[in-house]
């Protein structure tokens, strides 16, 4: 309880003069407030309740969409609504969770949904780092070089997809008549038809959309860096490989961390891509979790079982966001 | 300074290093060492590498339909040269960028206007549930939407704003927005309101004004670089969304942009020069605010 009280002092260093100054009616105030418990508490309300017009709206418009509906969406999971009609909240049944394992499909979109993930994410970070190395060597047109590898983040996935379709397409695609011109024909595969590329070029493309980001991420990290410790190191004598790899790289890792959540999130509903590419029905080489969510909801109206699906979707993505979002509350960092 | 043939970087090279450097290029040409031509020739490759999908899909774009067939993507438009992809694509697609505008803009505004009440209610004043407030919000921001979506349709269909006016979808697809925009509009201005000097507003509740007028007086106009931030993000996030729009707009006429283009891509899977111009034609707004606004684009994505 102290240390919640120390963090929320952190967070709010106003706390004390406002309570302070509500007291005082103007006039100098110098009393410490923890000695007046109980007068200090009630005017904490009442700046708790002035406050509320700012507040209140948003918060309630956010716990009715995101909390509201995401309990919603775990009823109806238990309900076995499907086809036409209303769910009947009367009768509750665990069969949609029952009949995953037994479901090919989804055991398919699960495995993707996970190679996407860990994929994804740790080919990005690898190559946003190097960019970021790249570009903070004091370069000339920086600014230009970062815009530039910025961009796709800019792009819809709609947009994004219908490029790298093209970029794919076999035999008139950019990739295949690159290969074909430098004679690595053998290499020249249908990226989209073949089921073992499938994954791995969605993969591609979406490195290439998210790169950038993870270069900016990283970019703040290298320039939050004091000087002195890039000097310290060169004054021991450290070649440059080993000045990154055991100076520098150590103190990105909040800048890893942030990345890695973020990625992974988007790892787990990368929807859009996959969904303009191939339809709502991708195969079992490429579907992923936010795919087969949809399908079986809005395609096949397997409403419950599609709620189903998207409570495991859920779970996997609060296994990410909750340590993340309880150390940052811990830090005192929210 | 000498030439350096190490690849360490050279603390005179550039050292604002905002790019935004038109002087002494003589003399910088004259000390690019080795070790420098291969980082810049690394980066220029990376430029070609990130550029290649735009870069193929602009080409495509301005060719006629024989000659894209018999022609690299490579090579730029001279033979075959046209611009009635571009044509026909955006006839295709304009009633859906006005809706994309009449659902983008006043969505980016509204939820960027309900984070900034909502972080100062929940920065500049104390109580104890704040924290717990904001722990909620962050989860918020990360939370697959997948999670909602058959709730939401449901709730919506309830509602029934779609059977009240024909424009009712569009109604219930901004509000989704607006709500789901809030908790990273609300981060976002609440790690900036931290940063606001305190003294201020302390200096305005001794003097006894309420919490609106400060917000009025003093809060509002030193968010304005925030604002920028927000209401770009926002805008990109709002312009750029697919899985709302299909899961709630059912009416053809009531389409955004993401939605439309889709439809064209795959009414017109063969021609791939109308699908790379509809493309370009559907991301222009989001570039064209990426180029005027790289700095608080950047900012919004990092938080």
């Amino acid at each position: 309880m102290d240390s919640l009280r120390n963090s929320l002092r952190r967070l709010n260093p106003l706390s004390t003069a406002t309570a302070d100054a509500e007291t005082g009616t103007g006039v100098g105030v110098e009393a410490d407030a923890d000695e007046r418990g109980g007068l200090v508490d009630r005017l904490r309300r009442s700046d708790f309740v002035e406050s509320m017009p700012f507040w209140l709206p948003p918060t309630a418009l956010v716990l009715l969409f995101v909390y509201g509906a995401i309990a919603w969406n775990v009823v109806i999971s238990f309900t076995g609504w499907s086809g036409l009609g209303q769910p009947d909240y009367t009768n509750f049944t665990l069969e949609m969770y029952r009949q995953m394992p037994a479901d090919q499909d989804f055991i398919a979109s699960l495995r993707n949904t996970v190679a996407l993930l860990i994929a994804f994410t740790s080919a990005s970070l690898v190559v946003g780092l190097g960019l970021a190395l790249l570009v903070d060597r004091k370069i000339r047109f920086e600014s230009t070089f970062r815009t530039i590898y910025l961009l796709p983040m800019a792009l819809s996935f709609v947009v994004t997809a219908i490029f790298w379709s093209w970029m794919y397409a076999d035999p008139d695609g950019l990739i295949n008549t690159a290969l074909h011109g430098i004679g690595l024909e053998a290499l020249a595969y249908d990226w989209l038809g073949d089921p073992r590329f499938r994954l791995a070029a969605v993969i591609v493309a979406l490195i290439w959309q998210f790169s950038g980001y993870c270069m900016i991420v990283y970019l703040a990290g290298l320039r939050s860096i004091p000087d002195d410790h890039y000097e310290a190191a060169r004054i021991d004598g450290a070649s440059t490989l080993k000045l990154y790899w055991r100076v520098i790289i150590p103190q990105l890792r909040s800048s890893t961390v942030g990345a890695t959540v973020v990625l992974m999130v988007f790892a787990l509903k990368a929807f859009d891509f996959i969904y303009v590419m191939f339809g709502t029905n991708p195969g079992r080489s490429v579907d992923i979790l936010a795919v087969t969510m949809y399908r079986e909801a809005f395609s096949a109206s397997e409403w419950a079982y599609g709620a189903a699906i998207a409570v495991v979707l859920f779970a996997l993505a609060l296994t990410i966001i909750g340590p993340y979002a309880y150390t940052q509350y811990k830090r005192g960092a929210l | 300074m000498t030439a350096d043939t190490t690849t360490e970087p050279e603390p005179e090279d550039d050292v604002n290093g905002d790019g935004d450097d038109n002087d002494e290029t003589q003399g910088h040409l004259a000390r690019l060492s080795p070790g420098r031509i291969a980082l810049y020739g690394g980066l220029l490759a990376l430029v070609a590498a990130y550029l290649s999908p735009l870069y193929s899909g602009l080409t495509t774009a301005f060719k006629s339909q024989d000659a894209y067939r018999e022609t690299s993507p490579l090579q730029p438009p001279i033979d075959g040269f046209t611009v009635d992809p571009w044509l026909t694509a955006a006839s295709e697609l304009a009633f859906a960028m006005l809706n994309s505008f009449a659902l983008t803009i006043p969505a980016a505004v509204l939820s960027a206007l309900f984070g900034s009440l909502a972080a100062y209610g929940l920065t500049k004043v104390d109580w104890r549930g704040q924290a717990l407030v904001l722990v909620l919000f962050l989860a918020a921001v990360f939370i697959p939407y997948q999670a909602v979506l058959v709730p939401l349709r449901q709730f919506w269909s309830m509602v029934g704003l779609s059977q009240i006016h024909p424009r009712g979808e569009l109604v219930e697809l901004l509000i989704t927005h607006v709500a789901y925009g809030i908790p990273i509009c609300t981060i976002l201005f609440r790690s900036y309101y931290q940063t606001l000097d305190g003294e201020l507003i302390e200096a305005a509740r001794l003097d006894g004004a309420s919490l609106a007028r400060i917000y009025r007086k003093i809060v509002l106009p030193l968010s304005i670089p925030m604002f920028a931030v927000t209401l770009i993000y926002q805008f990109t996030q709002i312009w750029n969304d697919f899985l709302f729009a299909l899961v709630l707009l059912s009416n053809r006429a009531n389409y955004v942009v993401t939605l439309e283009l889709n439809a064209l891509a795959g009414s017109m899977a063969t021609d791939y020069s109308v699908q790379m111009a509809g493309a370009f034609i559907a991301a222009l707004p989001t570039i064209l605010v990426y180029i005027l606004f790289g700095e608080q684009f950047a900012k919004g994505q990092t938080m």
